[in-house]
């Protein structure tokens, strides 16, 4: 197709200054949270109605135009990266929200609401939205739903899945959908439970429908110190042993400990090569009672200290530190891989030593942040982008941590998704037939294969790669990772 | 004809080869899903815990498994699948949990089937053993085909084996039972409770009553100050022990229908209880007015029950008694039928021809 074509028609659709067309202009939509992919699109379209989303799909389906729906940017998989010779549609002016229903507990809004906002808006009604990633201040509903994101209270309250009932979209073949609808329940396939975690491949969400849940009345936050991580993760074995289902339970170990006390000038206690974080919430009896039960279970574990958050700003001093961990990494090291992937729980100890094991053998350093009641590593390589051949130990030494916990039973990807990062490693988990059923799949949504292409399934292009690091919004300050 | 009965996945996948078109059924206790022509495949034989390791809080089962096994050998190391699955004594197997997409009561705190349900293997309809999602509680690798087969009432795909994810079970539970003159104001409690700062795990009304019961659940020394308090700002009275687990049970095995009805389930908001109750015989409202079981005389007081449910856009599934699967609107979608094709290409498990799945057949 030529190019100036589709330039035209797409300029016929929307008003001047909302295709851009300027290298300047397209710069910033070149790359996203994971900056190593670089990729210089076609035109960059910004609709501000659903009219005008669905007007785009349906053009770039009359031309055979690839497309990406991008959000802010933070995919730490690539998830937005532009094709070439595609657009990217920019949602983030479709960011109204359109009903909060406190009654009913859900909120309705654009795909290009920021997650936090959500929580604003319900904040005043005593209610939120519960999945949080770390980028939750910039990141954005429409890509939440693609990636079905996670965020530190997965394991009681589950991720973006769980908490979407319904979404309107316009799929790439141009039919607009509605899936689900305001009732928690549906008859008949869970579409919207499909539609989340698909990468963008079915098409782009124009609204989608949020169920809320009431903020827990009571928190009670404690960070543990350990000697070893070993026993930070047999601390974890003890409280779910014990019957509790905490809200959180993230450990940090020493390096991204020392990440997080340079960044944001978090204070731990002396002596400690991991710190555990659980935090129980509910109604306040429910809470007390399930203290008294926690406090003995984490003085068995052997910490060299225990803190109890006493108030909310404590509280929020702890999570600022373990939610600033990852961009705080960028002070210890020029350049950084973020890996996410996921071991059964109980394999959390043997997996860290292993990972030990292989980043001593090339010699890179790794700094440990993970969500330890699910089981979710996110290990961070370390390496200085201008050693020659650094860069390659790094993403080899992620991908043998990958195939580690595939091996364990686990999975190459927990929340971050698949994006262009781990494609290759997608055939490491499922079989040649467990593709071929997700590309059928992708084919009934999306036949001419032109929405988001590239991303979770391999296709022929690789895209350039380039350097990796700290995104510029991280490095300002303005965005955080999981 | 004779029913398949494959007691193994390779046997499962014999099965489903061999034949060009057929039905799957397990437990047979929602018969109105039980649809469709073709040979009958059962899933009872296709039996027995896979792997559970209560420190990972998940199983692993095969299709066929009775949930009521499942829930006992949970219910040893103190945990639970949360939404109180339904037809425990009936007989109701995971497979069947599944492909209906029945929770229980308990889905209001936590989730439903969906919510918990991690991975699956599963027959396309090219006789392939796929294996989809994942077995471990996180996982957002490839399209979420385990949480697309809930509901899906067996026309994408036959589950051999399932993975869940499971939760502590809370140490205690309270019911309460909450006045309410009408239905109304049944509501009004449901809705008013769902957003308190209780957590009630769950909150129904009671068939033939317009009480509201409210169960909490947690530390036994945390329920008895709550219950004063809830009983303080609604009135009602904490139900005994005994009568509330009993009566729990009679909503778990749909004691409460009277023979000759059909029952159907039908997933609502607040606003359509009243008009819901006014076209059915009886009708269990579950999850804080988010899904409703009715009971209702099959013939023409269906037919006005689906007339007044078109009208609402609400569409339901028939668990028991006769006639089409579907009830009330149909919402088209020209991606559905390239779906089905897309795990189904020969229309194996039903498609077109199948009375069951034209938007606009017979009533």
């Amino acid at each position: 197709m030529n190019d100036g074509v589709a330039v035209r028609r797409l300029a016929a659709l929307l008003p001047p200054g909302r295709v851009l067309r300027e290298p300047a202009h397209l710069a910033a939509y070149e790359s996203d949270g994971l900056t190593a992919y670089r990729q210089r699109p076609l035109a960059v379209a910004i609709p501000e109605t659903q009219a005008e989303v669905v007007a785009l799909v349906r053009l770039c389906a009359e031309l055979g135009l690839p497309f990406v729906a991008r959000g802010s940017g933070t995919s730490l998989s690539g998830g937005s990266l532009p094709v070439a010779g595609g657009i990217v549609i920019a949602l983030n002016r479709l960011n109204r929200i359109l009903e909060v229903n406190p009654v009913e507990r859900w909120a309705l809004v654009e795909p290009g609401v920021v997650n936090a906002h959500v929580t604003a808006a319900a904040a005043p009604h005593g209610l939120h939205y519960a999945p949080d990633p770390s980028s939750q201040t910039i990141c954005t509903i429409g890509g939440n739903v693609a990636f079905n994101s996670g965020g530190a209270h997965c394991l009681k309250h589950g991720m973006t899945a769980n908490h979407v009932l319904g979404i309107k979209a316009v799929l790439a073949t141009g039919e607009v959908v509605e899936l689900g609808g305001a009732s928690r329940e549906v008859a008949g396939p869970d579409w919207c439970g499909l539609f989340t975690g698909s990468e963008g491949l079915f098409g782009v969400a124009l609204e989608i429908r949020l169920q809320l849940v009431p903020v827990a009345e009571r928190f009670h936050t404690v960070l543990a110190g350990y000697r070893t991580l070993e026993q930070a993760g047999e601390a974890v074995a003890a409280v779910i042993g014990a019957g509790l289902l905490p809200g959180a339970m993230e450990i940090m170990d020493a390096l991204a400990l020392e990440a997080a006390v340079a960044a944001v000038h978090a204070e731990y206690p002396p002596g400690c090569e991991a710190v555990l974080i659980v935090e129980l919430e509910g109604p306040r009896e429910v809470v007390e009672a399930d203290r008294a039960r926690l406090g003995p279970v984490l003085a068995a574990s052997g910490p060299v200290a225990i803190r109890v958050a006493r108030d909310a700003a404590e509280r929020m001093a702890i999570w600022k530190g373990r939610k600033s961990a990852f961009s705080a990494v960028g002070r210890l090291s020029p350049d950084f891989i973020v890996q996410d992937g996921v071991v059964p729980r109980q394999r959390l100890g043997e997996a860290l030593r292993c990972i030990g094991e292989m980043s001593g053998k090339v010699g890179l350093r790794v700094a440990n942040v993970f969500h330890a009641g699910d089981g979710n590593l996110h290990p961070l390589i370390l390496f200085d982008g201008r050693e020659a051949g650094a860069l390659e130990r790094a993403e080899a030494l992620a991908g043998r941590i990958l195939r580690m916990c595939v091996e364990m039973g686990g999975s190459i990807t927990g929340e971050h998704g698949v994006g262009v990062e781990k494609r290759e490693y997608l055939p490491e988990m499922f079989g040649p037939d467990e593709l071929d059923a997700m590309r059928r799949i992708r084919a009934a949504f999306d036949p001419g294969g032109l929405s988001n292409p590239g991303k979770m399934l391999a296709r022929g292009e690789a895209p350039s790669l380039q350097h990796a690091g700290l995104h510029p919004l991280e490095r300002a300050g303005v965005i955080t990772r999981e | 004809m004779n029913a398949l009965k494959p007691t193994t996945l390779a046997g499962l996948v014999e099965a489903v080869r061999g034949v060009e078109r057929l039905r799957v059924e397990g437990g047979r206790t929602k018969p109105g899903l039980l649809r469709g022509d073709g040979a009958v495949l059962s899933l009872g034989f296709l039996r027995g815990v896979v792997e559970y390791d209560p420190g990972e809080f998940t199983f692993t089962a095969l299709s066929g498994t009775p949930v009521a096994e499942v829930a006992a050998m949970l219910g040893e190391r103190g945990q639970h699948l949360p939404f109180d699955p339904m037809l425990l004594d009936a007989g109701s197997t995971l497979g069947g949990m599944v492909a209906s997409g029945l929770s229980g009561p308990g889905r209001l705190r936590h989730g439903g089937v969906r919510d918990f349900i991690l991975g699956a293997r599963m027959v396309d309809g090219l006789g392939r053993l796929l294996r989809m999602g994942g077995k471990v509680v996180k996982n957002a690798a490839g399209f979420d085909v385990p949480k697309f087969m809930v509901g899906s009432h067996g026309r994408h795909g036959v589950l051999g084996e399932v993975t869940f994810k499971v939760f502590p079970r809370p140490a205690a539970r309270m019911t309460l039972r909450l006045r309410a003159p009408g239905i109304r104001e049944a509501v009004g409690i449901l809705l008013e409770a769902a957003r308190s700062r209780f957590d009630f795990e769950a909150l129904d009304v009671w068939p033939g009553s317009r009480d509201v019961m409210a169960r909490l659940a947690g530390p036994p020394e945390a329920l008895g100050p709550m219950a004063i308090e809830v009983l303080s700002r609604w009135p009602g009275e904490c139900m005994d022990g005994g009568e509330a687990g009993t009566r729990w049970a009679g909503l778990r095995e749909l004691g409460w229908v009277r023979g000759g009805m059909s029952v159907a389930r039908v997933p609502c908001t607040p606003g359509h209880v009243a008009g819901l109750l006014d076209h059915v015989a009886d009708m269990h409202l579950m999850s804080a007015a988010n899904v409703a079981l009715v009971s209702f005389e099959p013939g023409a007081v269906r037919g006005r029950l689906e007339k007044w449910m078109k009208t609402q856009g609400l569409r339901g599934m028939l668990l028991r008694g006769d006639g089409r699967m579907w009830l009330g609107a149909s919402c088209p979608m020209g991606v559905e039928e390239a779906v089905r094709r897309a795990l189904d290409p020969l229309g194996r498990f039903g498609g077109p021809g199948d009375p069951d799945e034209g938007h606009d057949g017979n009533e």
